[in-house]
């Protein structure tokens, strides 16, 4: 089916239920329950699992295939969502050409860096990267006020000329981004008990979209081209003795992991239409790299994991404070209760990025294959056991 | 006039003359070997033919055409394929997949955005890659890595990698160096196999006299980045010149 068989498909259709179900599937606990407020069925935040899962998906592409790791990779993210907006401003609050743009103008910003930064390799390549988002940073919040409205960040306003539609909505507001029609601010709730679930028409855009990025993504895995790219991570003396010429197709696979991360700026902004300078900062494009690496750099499914992963900490662990602590904690003596908030605080709230550095570093060291192999490992130790039960079988039979 | 050209070469490094006035005829279709002492500029020649290096002076002509200028993988599409000292293969993919890319490289030229139809998807290069590791005698290996391999295997898929090319010259840069006694031999047949079966010009750079003996048909000596003698195998055996330059000191009895 669709070009694909036997694993890939079974993993495609995995993703697919995870993606169109996630609104129950991050929804397991009651409303009305403690346990609430680790429900991460909202549709901002779904949101945000899957364009960052589009992000970490293309970046994938890059660096788990050739190897080479780009530090600059949120530069096509923040032009991506620039590009959306003005597209909103100026054209139309159709979501269609605003993506559409963005993942062009993002391609070509990739092709100009990337002709540039592909011309060194390993760390040379890396600092490069780093160094041209770090610009495009820097002007995007400073020189280029003009296009970017400096470090206030790119809105809509209500004297946008759009051509195709009106500056002001009905009820005398900035009008909303929708798709033909079908504004993706809607959501419509459904309500079984003390559970409620959310369904967004933005989170489901994105969602499609993302199942979209991930079967192109297979494609590319499974076609020559991929075999290419990882042959350019094994050994490029080889591939160069062997006829090919690698600096086309490491470009090629920068562009289109460029095009991947405008592709994600322009969800972004299509579901919240802003964007700032920050967007482009080099602690974003650590992010990626955090996010592929996490969830496992090389396989299809990790980046995915792994942007769910990293997303939900932001989001459910920084909003845990002190108030919710000593609800936890308060069946303790008070002395007790009070030292063990103390030291939980440390790692929740604005500390969350203390845990996620404690879990980066285990990760990295104990699976360095990311949480896929922990996966993997996981599964074999269930079959291992299951066949040392059989052969147990197998044996105590003759026995007998 | 032979497949392969090399004209007054010269090349330094430094104060260093790697190779002086070196003058070389291949002629179609023969293996020819070049022997020399350590630092006698063997490999230097080599990479100057492979586009590695550039050499100062002179012309390195390959089939009437200069490679001079072209980057190695230009000259690889060429026509002229490289086996290393240390073999240089992929070695985080598969044996199979080892052999694929090859048999993709011949097909599509040096780049070509390929990535709609699955690798499995390509019958032609599937079986070609197929047939290449039944000749090589690997099929059994397909599905391991590449770097798992014995010495001797990754040679020999080295060699069939450079084989999928359907290359016109292949170079072989001491392809026993490092090897067992019984490596040795095996691949002693494989190239003896290869010259039967292929229109295939070879020359060969080599330390084991027992495997230039086996193999050329012509031997050029290098001494010093100079051509010394120039010959036959049998002549080259008892020349005065190559006995004092080379054979009698470096060959164990």
């Amino acid at each position: 089916m669709l070009g694909i068989k036997g694993k890939d498909l079974t993993l495609l259709c995995v993703v697919a239920v995870l993606a169109l179900c996630a609104p129950f599937i991050l929804n397991p606990f009651p409303q009305s329950s403690a346990m609430a407020q680790f429900n991460a069925g909202y549709p901002d935040l779904m949101q945000r699992f899957v364009i960052f899962g589009i992000f970490a998906v293309g970046f994938n592409i890059l660096f788990g295939l050739t190897g080479y790791l780009s530090f600059g990779h949120a530069a096509f993210l923040g032009v991506g969502s620039y590009s959306a907006v003005w597209m909103f401003k100026l054209l139309s609050m159709n979501v269609i050409p605003a993506i559409i743009l963005s993942v062009i103008v993002a391609g070509l910003f990739a092709l100009v860096i990337g002709f540039v930064s592909l011309r060194r390799s390993g760390i040379y390549f890396s600092i490069l990267t780093l160094a041209f988002a770090q610009m495009s940073f820097n002007l995007a919040y400073s020189v280029l006020t003009p296009i970017t409205n400096g470090e206030t960040g790119l809105q809509l306003s209500l004297d946008d000329p759009r051509i195709f539609g009106t500056s002001v909505s009905d009820t005398g507001g900035i009008p909303v981004t929708s798709l033909f029609g079908m504004e993706m601010r809607e959501t419509s709730t459904l309500s079984l008990g003390d559970w409620s679930f959310q369904f967004s028409n933005g989170y489901y855009l994105c969602a499609v979209l993302l199942l979209v990025s991930f079967y192109i993504s297979i494609r590319i895995f499974r076609s020559p081209f991929g075999l290419m790219l990882r042959a350019v991570k094994s050994n490029q003396t080889r591939l160069n003795y062997t006829g090919l010429n690698t600096r086309p197709y490491t470009l090629a696979a920068f562009v289109i992991s460029g095009m991947y991360a405008g592709l994600a700026g322009g969800l972004l902004a299509s579901m919240d239409p802003l964007a700032g300078a920050e967007r482009m900062q080099w602690t974003a494009s650590g992010e990626v790299v955090l996010m592929t690496i996490l969830g496992g750099a090389g396989t299809l499914i990790g980046p995915v994991l792994g942007a769910g992963f990293i997303k939900y900490f932001e989001n459910i662990f920084s909003k845990i404070n002190d108030n919710v602590l000593h609800q936890w904690f308060g069946g303790l003596p008070e002395g007790l209760e009070n030292a063990v908030v103390w030291f939980t605080e440390h790692f929740v709230g604005s500390g969350w990025n203390l845990t996620l550095g404690l879990l980066f570093m285990l990760v990295v060291t104990f699976l360095p294959g990311g949480l896929v192999e922990g996966g993997t490992r996981i599964g074999r130790l269930i079959r291992g056991k299951s066949k040392r039960a059989e052969k147990k079988a197998a044996q105590s039979k003759p026995a007998e | 006039m032979g497949i392969l050209e090399v004209k007054n070469v010269n090349k330094r490094f430094g104060g260093l003359q790697a190779l002086g006035d070196v003058n070389l005829s291949v002629a179609e279709n023969s293996v020819h070997a070049i022997i020399g002492p350590n630092g006698a500029g063997k490999s230097t020649l080599l990479n100057c033919l492979v586009g590695k290096l550039i050499p100062d002076t002179g012309s390195v002509m390959f089939d009437g055409q200069s490679v001079l200028g072209r980057t190695p993988y230009e000259i690889n599409q060429m026509g002229i394929s490289r086996v290393f000292q240390t073999p240089e293969i992929f070695g985080d993919l598969t044996v199979m997949e080892n052999m694929l890319i090859p048999c993709f490289a011949r097909r599509d030229g040096s780049f070509k955005l390929n990535a709609i139809r699955s690798v499995e998807g390509q019958a032609d290069i599937h079986d070609k890659a197929e047939a290449m590791l039944v000749d090589m005698n690997m099929a059994d290996k397909r599905h391991m890595h590449a770097a798992s391999m014995s010495r001797g295997d990754k040679r020999r898929l080295e060699i069939g990698m450079c084989l999928a090319q359907e290359p016109r010259l292949l170079l072989l840069d001491e392809p026993t160096a490092g090897m067992a006694r019984a490596d040795t031999n095996n691949t002693i047949d494989l190239l003896k196999q290869i010259k039967e079966e292929r229109n295939i010009t070879i020359v060969i750079i080599e330390h084991d006299m027992h495997v230039v003996f086996s193999l050329a048909q012509r031997i050029t000596v290098l001494a010093q980045g100079s051509p010394l003698v120039e010959d036959t195998p049998d002549k080259i055996k008892g020349h005065p010149k190559v006995r004092e330059a080379y054979l009698g000191e470096s060959t164990p009895a």
